[in-house]
């Protein structure tokens, strides 16, 4: 179903207005209605106070001298019908004497001369008792709650003697004729302003609604007919549907030259990637070199007993078989076989860090080592390894390095500690993004290439770091393939 | 009948003489105008309530007397006889009740005749919605409107009718009370304002033809005998000429084709004798002395 919410502007404007004018004219009929009545009812009180008043004057003498006929033609005057204002006329006129019985009326069918006025029994019964309460001199307005009419008892005093009273019955103002007249001249107000506001309103919610219309419809169009909707007949002004128009047509003007950026922005992604796959690799391929360039270096330099040559060799062989396991890793179909991590290749990365801390001073110990081979492929734990030592050894000069490997049930530990330069805490939540670096030399790719290993092999890596200790504890499941 | 036949006659033979005294009249207007008006008083006995006609009804008198003519009407009867009697006024038309007991301070000047009759009645009504009563005895108890103390057919004859079946007029009805004027019973009776009232027969059955929305709400229960009709009179010193004159005009209204459209339905004056009351008079003595 339709609710109003869902209707077109060009109908809700007129509409609302309607119902603006409708409110108004509601509003103000009651409003009116309101006072009328109560000016009515003032009037109405006035006057009939102040006819009380002359009847009980002008009737002390016909009163006081029996002079029925004389007493009924004055209340006839008082009587008659004021066509101009009919509620001012009294229903029913009544003179009573002391004992409450009729003097004269002006219905004398309904209240016969002689009989109690109480007889026509409902109010009148009522107004006898409340005759016997109050000042007796005192005029008396009465609204009995049930009676649809109300009194005005005046006393006939003749020299300080009640004689008797004046009553006036008058009918309350009927609210709803009145109400009604007030409701129908208002309709015919209310028509006559709808008959020049309807069109109004109508022209005014075209002017309103047609850039909005126009708008919508524009909208419609994307994101498929970019082109037309760049081309829609929008509004050109400085009001908010203006700037509506005018954000619209910047929205789809970058709607159109977006999918060039977004081409752009994939190719630099992408180049940005090769980018730092490259650096990636130089630096594995360059982190082991240095420590064999070393070991050869000081083999040339001791000569060789066969023992040291066997060593010499077999390190390079590791150190070769390494780098080339980290090239072929980007060779996506030549996947070399890897070997499982081996107790060898701890000391071999001790080795080969060992020139960088002779240069640092920083002295390395082993805390623990693994006593067999462990199922998880040597080259990426070794360039775990080789990465956090040298990151260890970077960071502490002078210091201790130390690193821990062990077996837990289906699970390789390696820490590696050292109780140099601590990481601040700004720079942790950075810490393993590509070429963020808390050092002037470094390329920031180690510890990016840690995490992405460690991940890769759904390792957890945790950083522990104050001053003077910092802990980088990696744990990797292995076995369950 | 012989009687108002020759009254015809007569009438046809003064309307002649009439038609040339008014030109006489006419022409006298001028000098007489200047005269002491006359002086008439006027007692609801008819329709004296209609402006119009009374100013129509002066004008007409003022051309035929060549005198100036002023109206002097009052709330009551005994008003007019207090002045007419104190010398007041010059003419008054009255009833026959206060003129039987002031006939020898008055002189008779003329008797209106109604159908013929110089006689009216007095009639008693009631409510036309009050389909049982039927006579005045059984109003007893009830509220009745009289005319005017000094009224013969709205006061004196419904007392009189009383007293010789045996009641006391003043304690025979519950309360009653005095309209002024026979029209006015006439309306008090029609509202219902009195259970019964009196009134006089001329008046009701004229009003019967001027104005039948008021006694269409009455309904006649009896009706006297003849009475002699309320007559002009004239203070008893009033000069015989102006006497004659006034009688004169009086007489012959009937034969000016204005005059009669002025009588009201009266049929004409004739000058009546005294002894036309006489019966009403014995009517007041009964009523005094029951």
């Amino acid at each position: 179903m339709r609710t109003l919410a869902d209707l077109s502007l060009r109908w809700k404007i007129p509409l609302r207005v309607v119902a603006a004018v409708l409110g108004t004219a509601l509003a103000v009929t009651v409003a009116l209605v309101a006072r009328d009545y109560d000016i009515v009812r003032q009037n109405l009180e006035g006057h009939a106070r102040s006819m009380g008043r002359v009847l009980a004057h002008t009737l002390v003498m016909p009163v006081l001298h029996d002079d029925i006929w004389r007493a009924y033609e004055i209340l006839q005057s008082a009587h008659e019908p004021n066509p101009a204002a009919p509620e001012l006329q009294a229903l029913v006129v009544l003179v009573t004497d002391a004992d409450y019985r009729v003097f004269v009326s002006t219905r004398p069918r309904a209240f016969p001369i002689g009989t109690s006025a109480a007889a026509p029994g409902g109010a009148y019964g009522l107004l006898r008792a409340e005759l016997s309460r109050g000042s007796p001199a005192d005029q008396r307005i009465l609204e009995p709650g049930d009676s649809p009419l109300f009194f005005i008892m005046t006393p006939l005093i003749a020299d300080g003697i009640a004689l008797g009273h004046v009553i006036l019955a008058y009918a309350r103002p009927a609210l709803l004729p009145r109400f009604l007249g007030q409701v129908g001249r208002a309709a015919w107000v209310t028509l006559v302003v709808l008959l020049i506001l309807l069109p109004v309103s109508w022209v005014w919610a075209r002017r309103t609604a047609q850039p909005l219309l126009r708008l919508a419809g524009a909208m419609k169009q994307i994101p498929l007919e970019l082109e037309a909707a760049r081309l829609a007949d929008l509004p050109r002004s400085d009001d908010e549907i203006g700037q509506l128009g005018e954000a619209f047509r910047r929205m789809v003007a970058e709607m159109q030259v977006k999918p060039e950026m977004e081409r752009q922005m994939l190719s630099s992604e992408r180049l940005a990637a090769i980018g730092r796959l490259t650096a990636g690799i130089a630096h594995e391929i360059n982190n082991p070199l240095t420590g064999m360039l070393t070991a050869i270096n000081t083999f040339q330099r001791h000569g060789g007993d066969p023992q040291r040559t066997e060593r010499t060799l077999s390190l390079l062989q590791r150190g070769l078989t390494q780098i080339r396991n980290t090239v072929s890793a980007l060779l996506v179909e030549a996947k070399v076989e890897d070997r499982f991590f081996a107790p060898e290749d701890i000391d071999d990365l001790v080795i080969l860090v060992e020139a960088e801390a002779h240069a640092q001073a920083v002295r390395i110990v082993v805390d623990g080592r693994i006593a067999e081979p462990v199922p998880l492929p040597a080259t990426l734990l070794r360039q775990i390894v080789l990465n956090l030592l040298l990151n260890a050894v970077a960071a502490g000069e002078g210091g201790t390095v130390r690193l821990n490997a062990y077996t837990s049930p289906q699970q390789l530990m390696l820490a590696v500690f050292n109780d140099g330069a601590h990481i601040e805490q700004r720079d942790m939540a950075y810490l393993f993004e590509p070429f963020a670096t808390g050092r002037e030399t470094g390329h920031g790719l180690g510890l990016w290439i840690v995490y992405q290993i460690t991940r890769q092999l759904n390792g957890e890596i945790a950083v522990e770091s104050e001053p003077g200790a910092t802990t980088f504890t990696i744990e990797i499941p292995y076995g369950k393939s | 009948m012989d009687r108002d036949v020759a009254l015809l006659e007569a009438c046809g033979r003064r309307a002649f003489l009439r038609g040339v005294g008014a030109l006489a009249a006419l022409t006298v207007l001028p000098s007489h105008a200047a005269d002491i008006p006359v002086r008439i008083g006027l007692t609801p006995v008819f329709l004296d309530d209609q402006m119009g006609f009374l100013s129509q009804w002066r004008r007409w008198l003022e051309v035929k007397l060549g005198r100036t003519v002023v109206f002097v009407q009052r709330g009551s009867y005994r008003e007019i006889m207090d002045l007419l009697r104190a010398g007041k006024l010059d003419f008054a038309w009255v009833c026959g009740y206060p003129y039987v007991r002031h006939r020898q301070e008055l002189k008779l000047v003329a008797v209106p005749l109604w159908r013929g009759e110089p006689c009216y009645q007095s009639y008693f009504i009631v409510p036309a919605d009050d389909p049982r009563t039927g006579t005045l005895a059984e109003l007893r108890g009830k509220v009745f409107a009289y005319s005017d103390p000094d009224s013969n057919s709205g006061y004196l004859y419904p007392r009189y009718l009383l007293t010789t079946q045996g009641e006391n007029p003043d304690n025979f009805f519950s309360r009653s009370f005095f309209t002024w004027a026979h029209r006015k019973v006439v309306e008090a009776v029609g509202i219902a304002l009195a259970d019964g009232g009196a009134v006089d027969g001329y008046v009701w059955e004229t009003l019967a033809e001027l104005h039948p929305d008021l006694t269409r709400a009455t309904r006649v229960i009896e009706r006297s005998p003849p009475l002699a009709y309320p007559p002009f009179v004239a203070r008893s010193d009033i000069p015989a000429v102006e006497l004659a004159g006034f009688r004169g005009v009086l007489l012959d209204m009937a034969a000016d084709p204005e005059g009669m459209d002025l009588l009201l339905r009266l049929d004409g004056f004739i000058p009546g004798k005294s002894e036309l009351f006489d019966e009403i008079a014995r009517m007041a003595a009964r009523v005094r002395n029951p």
